[in-house]
């Protein structure tokens, strides 16, 4: 093994720790405000570092390009829906949760 | 180095499915449209380590449209369903 393929395996690792993190926080969060934080870590570091490592092994320049598309458009779509489903909860008058 | 992609794919697999009991649980349509989209996500990462994995170029499209779906599910449940002002019951 080379030194890139070390390095592609630690990020493609802590991509999978990432979406760990995003799933447990999804379960155990209180509500749905905290769960949209543990869910968009997921998306955006979980899938970021999974592309990162991925990109590190591509055999061209298309796949790197390709990698990254399919990061951008999760990380749009995550942005929007995340901000989309926030606002809308808010306005039907779900409070955000406090420690009591 | 396949067999971690592998096994890295088989994990988020896994993390997916415990996932599902979010969806079952609830307690708001919102929680279950966040849960979906993580799987959305976590399908996403899964096709592009098996693209890798497994030597097969095609699955990184499916990846690309898995990406696009996704956004387009989340805006049209809010949009259509979820939103106080949707009027999916008008028409």
């Amino acid at each position: 093994m080379t030194p890139i393929d070390f390095l592609s395996a630690g990020l493609v690792l802590a991509g999978a720790g990432f979406f760990f993190a995003g799933t447990v926080g999804m379960l155990r969060f209180p509500d749905v405000y905290s769960r949209l934080h543990a869910l968009t870590k997921g998306d955006n570091a979980g899938l970021g570092l999974t592309v990162l490592g991925l990109a590190l092994q591509a055999e061209s320049l298309a796949v790197v390009g390709k990698l990254v598309m399919v990061w951008l458009l999760v990380l749009l779509a995550g942005a929007t829906a995340s901000h989309l489903i926030a606002r809308s909860s808010l306005r039907r008058g779900i409070d955000p949760w406090t420690a009591r | 180095m396949n067999v971690l992609l592998l096994g890295v794919a088989t994990f988020l697999l896994f993390n997916l499915a415990a996932g599902l009991w979010r969806v079952m649980r609830g307690p708001t349509a919102a929680d279950r449209m966040l849960a979906a989209q993580l799987f959305g996500t976590t399908a996403v990462a899964v096709l592009l380590l098996l693209a890798e994995g497994m030597e097969e170029a095609e699955l990184r499209d499916i990846a690309l449209v898995f990406a696009l779906l996704a956004a387009v599910a989340a805006v049209a449940f809010v949009r259509r369903v979820w939103s106080p002002g949707a009027r999916h019951d008008a028409d």
